[in-house]
C-alpha cells in the first residue's frame, strides 16, 4: 500500500535512497544537496540502512571512492550539486568509462563565478556529455520515482552505466509537496539484487580495472561505449513500464502536455514545466492551441522521438535554465534543433534563457513567450532567436 | 604479531607482479612493488595512481597484476582504495564475504606528495584499513622528469633546469613521511630497496596493523637521476648511508630509526654518480651542496632526537 506524505524533494529522495539501501555511499556536503545526505546519514546512524558511509574530504574523492566501491562489487550512490559536480567532472568520465552503475541525485544549482547557491541547470548541463544517463524531474514525486528507477536502469546488464537524477535546487529540493511513497518491499523487489560483473573483491578471479589503451584500440572502446548508449532508451522505457505496475505512475523518454494538436509549444525542463502547464491551460481556454514537451531522459537524448513529437508544430520556444557560452544557444535548444534538423517541414524555433541563479520563472514569463509564439506562428517572422527573459535591460 | 620473514619462505612465494611489464630497465619501482607483494601474508587488492607504474603495468589487453587491481586517476589512489575497502567492510558485515583481504595503494611522488596529498590525508583521517605506499623517485618521471615537491634541492629537472641563473631546484624537499606521521596514524615508515629485509619487515608489520598505514619508499629512476641502469640499488643504499633517506618508522607515535649507518657518508657520495646534480660541482654552485648537507644534518639530528625521546 502506497503512503501519501507531505515532504520536500530532498526528503523524498533521501527516503528513496533508504528504500534502495545501497551497500556504500561516499559524499561531501554542498548546498542544496547537503540535506539529502544529512537525512540519509541519520538513517545510517539509526540502523535503518546497511550502508557504509565514506565521509570524504571533497567531491573529487567522493566520486573516486564511489568508483572504487562500485568496482569492488556492490550498490553505490552519492549526491551533489553545482561546484561539487564540477569538481567531480574528471571522475564522471571514469565512472562511465569503467561502466560502473553509480546513482547520483544532482540538486541543480548555478555555477560560480559569481557565487550563487540557487537553482539553474548549468551544473548538470556541464556534465551532459560525460557518459552518464541523465533523468530530469519536475517535482519531488518525479525525483523520488526517478531515483528508484535509476538503479534498475543503470544496473541493467545491457548497459551498466552511471545515472544522474536531476531536480531543481530549493524550488523542489526544499519545497513541501504531496508525495506518494512506495512500500519498502515494493522498492526492494523492483530493483532486485545487484551483482557486479567482475568485482575486485572476487580475490580468486583477479581483474584489472582502468588500463591504458593507446591509439590501437582506444577508438574501438569509445565506439563500443557509444553503442551501449543507444540501448539506454529501451531500458528506460522498460523500467518505466515495470514502475507503472507498482506505482500507477506513467513515465516515458519525455512528457508531452496537450501537444498532439498543438500549433505552438514550449520545451522546458524540470520545475518550470509545472508553471508552464498552467499557462498553457489558460491559452487553451482562450482557444489557442498551445502545448508542451518536457524532456525526462536528457542523456542519451532521444533525438528521433523528440523530433517526431515536435515536427507538426508551427512555432516552438525552447527555454533553457543554463546558457552555453561561446556565442551559442542554450544547451536544450541545441538538442531540440538537432532533433528537428532532418525534417523538411518543421516548426520555427526560438530560444529563451530564463531563471539563472534562482531567478523566479513566473506565469507571466510563459505568457509572454506563448504570445510571441502565437505571433510567430501567424507571421512566420522571428525578431531574435535567442534572448534572456526575466532580466533587467 | 607479524610472522618473521625468511628468505627461504620468500623464495618459494609466487611473485604477484609478472615479468614482461614495460617499466624501464633499471627502474627501482618494480623491485619495490615485488618486495611489497612478497612481504604480505594476506591476499591483496591494489589501487594505483596514474604514473609510471600504472601506464607500464596494464596496457590493454595485458596486465602484469596477478591480484585484483584498479587505476582510476592521478590524484586519487587513496580515495579509490578507500572505496574498495569500504565495500569490503560492508559486504563482510552483511555476511557476503568472509575472507581476510588487505588493501594497498601505490602512488609516485607526484600522485602522493603533490596532487594526491588531499586524497591521502582524507583517507588516513577516515581510518581506512589500508596501506599507502609512495614509490618516491623524486620528480614527475612519467611525464618527463619535471620538478615535484619531492625533488631534492639542487636537482636538475625539465621544469627547473639548471641554467646560468637558476641552479636547479632551489627549494628543499617536502618531508612527507613526517607530514603523514603527524596524522597520528598507527604506522608510518620510510624504506629503501637497498635494505630489502628492513623494507619487507615494515610492509609485513604494516599489514598486521589495523587502520591506515603509510610507507615512503625511495625508488631510483635512472632516466631522471641521469645514472646507469645498474645503479638503482647502489644509489638507494647511498641515499640511506648519507642520511638523505633515513630508514625509520613511527608506530603509534613512537619513532624508531631502523638502520643507523656506522659512518654517515657525505652527501656528495650520493650526488656524484647522478647527472642531475652534475652542475652542483661547478665552483659557483658549491654553496648548494653545502646547503643540501645542512638540510640533511639538521633533519638527521632532529630525527635522532625524536627517536631518543621515544626510546623506552
Amino acid at each position: 500500500m502506497a503512503k501519501t506524505v507531505a515532504a520536500t524533494g530532498n526528503e523524498a529522495v533521501a527516503n528513496a535512497l533508504r528504500q534502495v539501501n545501497p551497500d556504500v555511499s561516499a559524499a561531501y556536503p554542498i548546498t542544496p544537496a547537503t540535506d539529502i545526505m544529512q537525512r540519509f546519514t541519520s538513517f545510517v546512524s539509526n540502523g535503518k540502512v546497511k550502508t557504509e558511509m565514506i565521509l570524504v574530504e571533497s567531491e573529487h574523492s567522493a566520486m573516486s571512492a564511489c568508483i572504487g566501491a562500485s568496482a569492488a562489487g556492490g550498490r553505490v550512490m552519492t549526491v551533489t550539486s553545482s561546484q561539487g559536480l564540477a569538481l567531480m567532472w574528471e571522475m564522471l568520465f571514469i565512472a562511465s568509462g569503467l561502466r560502473l552503475p553509480i546513482v547520483m541525485p544532482v540538486v541543480n544549482r548555478a555555477l560560480s563565478a559569481p557565487l550563487n547557491i540557487h537553482c539553474d541547470h548549468s551544473d548538470a548541463m556541464g556534465a551532459r556529455d560525460s557518459g552518464w544517463i541523465q533523468l530530469w524531474s519536475e517535482n519531488g514525486q518525479e525525483a523520488y520515482d526517478n531515483t528508484i528507477q535509476a538503479f534498475l536502469i543503470g544496473e541493467h546488464m545491457d548497459i551498466r552505466l552511471p545515472v544522474m537524477v536531476c531536480m531543481d535546487g530549493f524550488i523542489i529540493s526544499h519545497s513541501i509537496e504531496r508525495i506518494e511513497y512506495l512500500e519498502d518491499n515494493e522498492v526492494k523487489n523492483f530493483i532486485g539484487e545487484f551483482r557486479q560483473l567482475n568485482p575486485l573483491l572476487d580475490i580468486e578471479h583477479p581483474v584489472s580495472y582502468g588500463p591504458l589503451i593507446l591509439p590501437d584500440y582506444y577508438m574501438e572502446f569509445r565506439k563500443a561505449q557509444d553503442e551501449v548508449e543507444s540501448k539506454v532508451f529501451r531500458v528506460v522505457l522498460d523500467a518505466a513500464k515495470d514502475f507503472e505496475k507498482i506505482s500507477g505512475r506513467k513515465y516515458g523518454l519525455f512528457e508531452t502536455y496537450r501537444l498532439d494538436d498543438a500549433e505552438i509549444g514550449l520545451v522546458i525542463l524540470n520545475s518550470a514545466a509545472g508553471t508552464s502547464k498552467d499557462v498553457i491551460d489558460e491559452f487553451r481556454n482562450r482557444g489557442i492551441k498551445a502545448g508542451l514537451l518536457k524532456p525526462r531522459l536528457y542523456r542519451p537524448f532521444p533525438y528521433k522521438e523528440t523530433g517526431e513529437a515536435l515536427k507538426h508544430l508551427k512555432a516552438v520556444c525552447v527555454l533553457d535554465r543554463a546558457d552555453a557560452f561561446g556565442g551559442s544557444y542554450g544547451p536544450l535548444f541545441i538538442d531540440i534543433s538537432t532533433s528537428l534538423y532532418t525534417y523538411s517541414k518543421k516548426p520555427i524555433l526560438i530560444n529563451k534563457i530564463y531563471g539563472l541563479g534562482g531567478r523566479d520563472y513566473l506565469p507571466e514569463h510563459a505568457e509572454l513567450v506563448l504570445n510571441e509564439l502565437t505571433e510567430i506562428a501567424k507571421t512566420e517572422k522571428v525578431k531574435t532567436i535567442k534572448e534572456y527573459i526575466g532580466v533587467r535591460g | 604479531m607479524a610472522r618473521p620473514l625468511s628468505l627461504k619462505e620468500i623464495s618459494k612465494k609466487e611473485v604477484l607482479i609478472s615479468s614482461g611489464h614495460r617499466m624501464c630497465a633499471g627502474c627501482g619501482a618494480p623491485t619495490v612493488i615485488k618486495m611489497v607483494l612478497l612481504a604480505s601474508d594476506y591476499p591483496i587488492i591494489a589501487a594505483t595512481a596514474t604514473g609510471c607504474l600504472e601506464v607500464s603495468t596494464c596496457i590493454s589487453d595485458y596486465t602484469a597484476w596477478k591480484i585484483p587491481w584498479i587505476h582510476s586517476a592521478f590524484e586519487n589512489a587513496a580515495a579509490t582504495i578507500s572505496g574498495v575497502e569500504t565495500m569490503y567492510r560492508s559486504l563482510k558485515k552483511q555476511g557476503v564475504i568472509s575472507k581476510e583481504i588487505k588493501f594497498v595503494a601505490f602512488g609516485g611522488d607526484g600522485g602522493t606528495y603533490d596532487i594526491g596529498l588531499q586524497s591521502l590525508s582524507g583517507a588516513v583521517e577516515r581510518g581506512h584499513d589500508m596501506l599507502y605506499i609512495c614509490y618516491d623517485n623524486q620528480a614527475y618521471m612519467n611525464t618527463g622528469i619535471q620538478r615535484s615537491s619531492a625533488t631534492p634541492r639542487g636537482a636538475d629537472t625539465t621544469t627547473m633546469p639548471a641554467g646560468s641563473v637558476v641552479p636547479g631546484k632551489t627549494e628543499p624537499r617536502k618531508n612527507l613521511t613526517r607530514i603523514m606521521a603527524a596524522h597520528d596514524l598507527p604506522y608510518a615508515a620510510q624504506a629503501s630497496p637497498s635494505h630489502w629485509m628492513d623494507l619487507m619487515k615494515k610492509v609485513r608489520k604494516a599489514f598486521d596493523i589495523k587502520g591506515p598505514k603509510f610507507m615512503n619508499i625511495l625508488s631510483p629512476c635512472n632516466r631522471g637521476w641521469r645514472s646507469r641502469t645498474d645503479e638503482a640499488i647502489m644509489l638507494s643504499r647511498l641515499a640511506v648511508e648519507t642520511c638523505h633517506w633515513p630508514l625509520y618508522e613511527v608506530e603509534y607515535g613512537v619513532t624508531k630509526i631502523t638502520f643507523k649507518p656506522k659512518e654517515k657518508k657525505p652527501i656528495v657520495d650520493f650526488l656524484k654518480p647522478q647527472g642531475r646534480f652534475k652542475h652542483l660541482f661547478k665552483p659557483e654552485n658549491e654553496w648548494m651542496i653545502k646547503k643540501l648537507q645542512e638540510d640533511i644534518d639538521r633533519e638527521w639530528e632532529r630525527l635522532q632526537k625524536e627517536a631518543s625521546l621515544s626510546a623506552p
